[in-house]
C-alpha cells in the first residue's frame, strides 16, 4: 500500500547526494538535523523569526524551518558545514573568528549563511529598505554599515555580537572588492 | 601588579593565522621562579572559534544518540485551576507513541528541591492536578520521533476546572510583603523624612519595568538516559555541577549517581540558572519511565511560557538634595512579582546602597505574590531594573537643580560604603565618568532639553553611572601534570558564550607559567567537581581562583615528582578569609538618541561605556561581553516587554515576533573600553564582566530621550506609542 504520509526526495547537501524517505511534515531543517547529520543549522524558534536555521537553497538564503523538506526536493543545499572548501575557511568565517563576531555561537550558522547570501544579493544589485535610489537605472547601492544591518536584520543575536558581525561583513566585502 | 591597559589592542586583523595568537610565548617549562607570560591581558580569538564558525560545536539538542525517543511538552491552556481529566486514549493509539506522562503516573519528586531561595514549585512538575499559572507543563508525550510526539500531543483532550487568578501586580497590591533578606537586610541609615524635608529639591517618582525574558537563542534542551544505576544527562544550563545536585535532590538520588554535561550552551542570561529547567525534569522522568534515552526540547513559545523571567517591578524613588547637588536622602522602595510557588529576590536596591553618599538612605524591598511562574535572575538581576529607577531619578534631580548630571554624580562620591561603612576595595567610578565624558564630548552638551534637532528629528544625550557587585564563590579545580609535558586542567565551569574556555586557558597558562597550547582544559561536566555556575558575574572569578590555587600547589610539588601528578584546590577556605569590603565593578554609560515625534521612534545613534572591571583577561572577549550587555540594556529600554493579558492571565507575546529583542538594524557601532583597574581581593585581580554592561544602559537612554524631547519616560519600554506627540494645532 502506498504511504501517502511519506515521500522520496533527493537533496544535494554541501555537494553530497542524499536520497531520503521523509515524513511529509518534516521541515528542511529537521531533515538536515535528523537525517543527513547536519546539526549546524539551529532551531532557535521554528517559525522563521530568528534566522538561526538559515541555509542557502540553490544559492539563495532561506529559513530552513519554514521550508518543507519535500519542497526542497532536487535542490542544492549549503549549510554552515559547507561554507569552507578544501579545509580553507570562507573569508567570512575567518573574519568572524578574528573579530569575535559571536559569543555563544548558536546564531552563527545562520548569520554566516545569511551574510553569504546577502553579499551575493548585493553583488547582483538588489536594493534594500534603506537603499536611497531603488530605480532600475539607479547606481548599485554602496554596501555600508546601514545596508548590512538592514539586510541582516532577519538574523537575531541575543549575545549582542551585532557590531562585530557588521565589521566582519564589511571587512570581507572590502577585501573581495580589492582582490576582485 | 600591572593593571589592564586603557587601550587594549584590537583583534589581530590578519586572516592567515586562525590558531589562537600565542606570539611571544616560547614554551618554557613549568619551573618555579619564571616570570608570568602575559597570557592574561592579551586579545585572542576564542579557542572554540573555528568549531563555532564551521558548525562543528554541539549544543544539547545536537548530540547524536542511538535509540533516542522524543518528548513533547504539553502546557496548560488555563491560568489557574485544576485538571479534571487528561484523555490520552487517542494519543496512545497514534503511530510511534511510547506513552504519556502526567500527574497520574509521573515519578514522585522531592518537594524540598529548589534554588538558593528555598523549595521551588516551578520544578515540581506533574505532581498533582493543580494549575498554578498559565503555560504550566501538565504532560509529556513520548514517541519515536519529534513529529509523532507533537502530533500525539495535539490529540490529548484536557479538561479543567478553572479558578480565578490574580496577575494584577503593583506596589500597592494587598498581598505585598517584605521580601526575603537573602542578600542582606534593608537599609535604614539616618532620618530620610527629615532630610527630604530639609532638601532644596526633592524628586519623588514611580518607575515601572515589565516582565523581561533572557531569551537566549538556544531553546532549552535535555537528553537523559540511565547507564546502570547512573543517570546521564546532556542539558542546556549555566552550571552542570549545581544542576546535578538539584537533579539528585529532586529525584531522591545520591549525588554521585547523576552526571550532567553541557559542553556548549547557546546563551543563558539567567534563563538557564536556578537549578533545573522543565526540559530536564521531564526528560529524566521519561527516561526513567520508558528506560530509553529521551530528549525534550522546548519550543520557543514554551521557553517564554515555562522558563523563569525577570519579574515586573514597580519602584518608588525619593531623592532629596541641597542646592549644591549634595544628596541628603535616598529612599528607594522596590516591589517585584514573585510566584506563589517559590520565593525569590529581585534585589533592586543594590545600587542605592553603594553608589552615592547621602545623609540618609532607606531601602525597602517588597515581594508581591501573584499567579505566575517563578521569576528568577535575568542578566544583572535587581541591579538592572533598580538602576533604571535610581539613575533616572538622579537625572531628575539634576534637571530640577539645573545642574549637569555628570557633575551631580561627581559631587556625591562616598569615601566608604554609604550603608555598610566598609571600605571600598577599588572604586574607579570617577575615572569611568571623566574618561567617558571626555571621549563622548559631554562638555558641549546643552543644559536645556529639546534644544537640538536635525530636520524632523529631535536629538538628545544622556548618561548613567553604574556599579555591580564583584566576588567569587567556592569552586574546586584539579590540574594534572602529564608525562608528555602537557597539563590537564579540570573544572566544572560552563561556557555559555562568555569565553570561559579562552579566559580560563589564559589564566591557567599564566598560573603555570607555560604556553597556553600545552593546556588541555576540561569543563562543563559535573564529574569535574564542585564549582559555581556562569552566574552573578562570578563564573570566571570563581573558576580562575580555583585554577590559580591548584597551579600554585602543583608548581610547589613538581620538582622531581613522578608524572602524571594531580593536585586539587578548593577555594572555600581562601574565600572565607577575605576581609569584608565593598567590592564592585563600575561603569559610566553615555548615549545619543534621535526621536521622531511624528512616529514616536527612538533610535540610539551613539552608545559608549567606560568600565572598571578589574584586570582584563582578554580584552577582545571582555569587550564583546560588555557591548553585548549594553545591547541588552538598549533592548530593555526600547523593545522588550512581556505582556500579560489581564483578561486571560496569559503571556500573550511569547515569541520573537511579539517579544521584540534588538535586531541588527537597531544597533549602532558601540564603544566599550576599560579604565585601569585591579581587584585586590582576587588572586588574579579580576572582577566579572557579564552583567555590568546591561545595568546602566536603560537609564542612560531614558535620560537621553528626556533631553531630546523634554518628556520623562518612567515606564519601560519607551515604545513609540508612549513617545508619539500630537501634531501642533494648525
Amino acid at each position: 500500500m502506498t504511504d501517502y504520509t511519506r515521500s522520496e526526495i533527493h537533496l544535494c547537501v554541501n555537494g553530497q547526494s542524499h536520497r531520503l524517505n521523509v515524513d511529509n511534515r518534516r521541515t528542511l531543517l529537521d531533515a538536515l538535523r535528523e537525517e543527513t547529520g547536519h546539526t549546524g543549522p539551529k532551531k532557535g524558534c521554528d517559525r522563521g523569526q530568528c534566522g538561526a536555521c538559515t541555509v542557502l537553497l540553490d544559492g539563495r538564503r532561506v529559513v530552513s524551518c519554514l521550508t518543507l523538506a519535500v519542497a526542497a526536493d532536487g535542490s542544492d543545499v549549503t549549510t554552515i558545514e559547507g561554507l569552507a572548501s578544501d579545509g580553507e575557511l570562507h573569508p567570512l568565517q575567518q573574519a568572524f573568528v578574528q573579530l569575535d563576531g559571536f559569543q555563544c555561537g548558536y546564531c552563527t550558522p545562520g548569520q554566516l549563511c545569511s551574510a553569504v547570501g546577502m553579499l551575493a544579493e548585493h553583488a547582483a544589485g538588489w536594493p534594500s529598505a534603506v537603499t536611497t535610489d531603488v530605480s532600475a537605472e539607479g547606481p548599485a547601492p554602496e554596501l555600508d554599515a546601514e545596508e548590512v544591518r538592514e539586510r541582516l536584520s532577519g538574523n537575531l543575536c541575543r549575545c549582542g555580537a551585532y557590531p562585530s558581525i557588521v565589521r566582519a561583513v564589511l571587512e570581507t566585502a572590502s577585501r573581495a572588492e580589492v582582490t576582485g | 601588579m600591572a593593571a589592564s591597559s586603557t587601550s587594549p589592542s584590537p583583534a589581530p586583523s590578519g586572516h592567515q593565522a586562525l590558531r589562537p595568537n600565542t606570539a611571544g610565548t616560547s614554551a618554557p617549562s613549568a619551573r618555579m621562579g619564571e616570570p608570568p607570560l602575559g597570557a592574561i591581558g592579551m586579545a585572542r580569538p576564542r579557542v572554540e572559534g573555528m568549531a563555532k564558525v564551521t558548525g562543528a560545536v554541539r549544543y544539547a539538542a545536537d548530540e547524536p544518540m542511538s535509540e533516542l525517543a522524543h518528548g513533547w511538552v504539553v502546557t496548560s491552556t488555563v491560568t489557574r485551576g485544576r485538571i479534571r481529566d487528561i484523555d490520552t486514549s487517542a494519543a496512545l493509539a497514534m503511530p510511534g507513541v511510547l506513552g504519556v506522562l502526567d500527574h497520574s503516573n509521573a515519578p514522585r519528586l522531592n518537594l524540598d528541591a529548589g534554588s538558593f531561595f528555598g523549595p521551588d514549585g516551578g520544578m515540581h512538575l506533574l505532581q498533582n492536578d493543580e494549575i498554578p499559572h498559565s503555560g504550566r507543563p501538565i504532560a509529556l508525550v513520548v514517541a519515536e520521533t519529534a513529529e509523532q510526539a507533537r502530533s500525539a500531543a495535539m490529540a490529548l483532550r484536557v479538561t479543567y476546572d478553572e479558578e480565578p487568578y490574580d496577575v494584577d501586580f503593583s506596589l500597592e497590591h494587598p498581598a505585598a510583603r517584605p521580601a526575603t533578606a537573602f542578600f542582606g537586610e534593608d537599609a535604614t541609615v539616618g532620618d530620610v523624612e527629615r532630610e527630604v524635608a530639609a532638601s532644596t529639591v526633592a524628586v519623588d517618582e514611580r518607575y515601572v519595568t515589565p516582565e523581561a525574558h533572557g531569551a537566549a537563542m538556544e531553546p532549552h534542551s535535555a537528553t537523559a538516559w540511565w547507564e546502570g544505576e547512573r543517570l546521564q544527562v546532556v542539558d542546556s544550563n549555566q552550571g552542570p555541577f549545581l544542576v546535578a545536585m538539584t537533579v539528585a535532590t529532586l529525584f531522591h538520588l545520591e549525588p554521585k549517581q547523576v552526571r550532567v554535561r553541557s559542553l556548549h550552551v547557546g546563551g543563558g542570561f539567567g534563563s538557564k540558572s536556578g537549578g533545573c529547567g522543565p526540559q530536564l525534569v521531564l526528560a529524566v522522568m521519561a527516561a526513567t519511565m520508558f528506560n530509553r534515552a529521551v530528549r525534550v526540547t522546548l519550543t520557543r513559545s514554551q521557553v517564554f511560557q515555562t522558563v523563569s523571567m525577570r519579574p515586573a517591578t514597580d519602584q518608588r524613588v525619593r531623592i532629596g538634595a541641597d542646592a549644591d547637588g549634595r544628596l541628603r536622602a535616598i529612599d528607594h522602595t522596590a516591589a517585584f512579582e514573585v510566584s506563589k510557588l517559590a520565593d525569590y529576590l529581585e534585589n533592586c536596591t543594590e545600587l542605592s546602597n553603594t553608589l552615592y553618599a547621602a545623609r540618609a538612605i532607606r531601602t525597602r524591598r517588597t515581594a508581591v505574590p501573584v499567579d505566575i511562574l517563578p521569576p528568577y535572575s535575568v542578566r544583572g538581576p535587581g541591579a538592572t531594573p533598580g538602576s533604571f529607577a535610581l539613575e533616572s531619578a538622579m537625572d531628575e534631580v539634576a534637571e530640577r537643580l539645573r545642574m549637569d548630571p555628570l557633575e551631580l554624580r561627581l559631587r556625591n562620591e562616598p569615601r566608604v560604603g554609604p550603608v555598610s561603612g566598609l571600605p571600598f576595595s577599588r572604586r574607579n567610578l570617577v575615572t569611568c565618568l571623566r574618561e567617558g565624558a571626555r571621549r563622548f564630548g559631554w562638555a558641549t552638551r546643552d543644559r536645556e532639553p529639546r534644544t537640538r534637532s536635525e530636520g524632523h528629528l529631535l536629538v538628545g544625550t544622556g548618561m548613567a553611572a553604574t556599579s555591580f557587585s564583584a566576588g567569587a564563590l567556592p569552586s574546586t579545580a584539579s590540574i594534572t601534570a602529564e608525562a608528555d609535558g602537557g597539563f590537564t586542567v579540570a573544572i566544572g565551569a560552563s561556557d555559555i558564550g562568555t569565553g570561559a574556555r579562552t579566559a580560563l586557558t589564559a589564566v591557567a597558562a599564566e598560573a603555570l607559567r607555560i604556553d597556553p597550547e600545552r593546556i588541555r582544559l576540561l569543563i562543563a561536566d559535573s564529574d569535574l567537581g564542585p564549582a559555581w555556575s556562569a552566574g552573578g558575574s562570578r563564573g570566571t572569578t570563581s573558576w580562575s581562583w580555583a585554577i590559580t590555587g591548584a597551579a600554585a600547589k602543583l608548581r610547589s610539588q613538581l620538582a622531581g615528582a613522578t608524572l602524571p601528578l594531580t593536585v586539587s584546590f578548593d577555594t572555600t577556605e581562601s574565600l572565607g578569609a577575605l576581609p569584608p569590603m565593598e567590592r564592585h565593578s563600575y561603569s559610566a554609560v553615555f548615549c545619543e538618541v534621535t526621536v521622531d515625534p511624528a512616529t514616536g521612534e527612538v533610535r540610539v545613534r551613539r552608545l559608549l561605556g567606560m568600565f572598571a572591571v578589574g584586570r582584563v583577561i582578554n580584552p577582545l572577549l571582555a569587550r564583546s561581553q560588555l557591548v553585548g550587555g549594553m545591547i541588552m540594556g538598549l533592548s530593555m529600554a526600547l523593545h522588550e516587554e512581556g505582556v500579560r493579558d489581564p483578561a486571560t492571565g496569559r503571556h500573550v507575546n511569547g515569541d520573537f515576533a511579539g517579544y521584540h529583542i534588538a535586531a541588527h538594524a537597531d544597533i549602532p557601532d558601540i564603544e566599550a573600553d576599560f579604565v585601569p583597574d585591579y581587584e585586590p581581593g582576587d588572586p588574579s585581580g579580576i572582577k566579572g564582566v557579564g552583567e555590568i554592561g546591561t545595568v546602566g544602559t536603560a537609564a542612560a537612554i531614558a535620560n537621553a530621550v528626556w533631553h531630546a524631547t523634554g518628556r520623562r519616560h518612567r515606564t519601560l519600554p519607551i515604545r513609540p506609542d508612549r513617545v508619539l506627540e500630537e501634531p501642533p494645532p494648525r
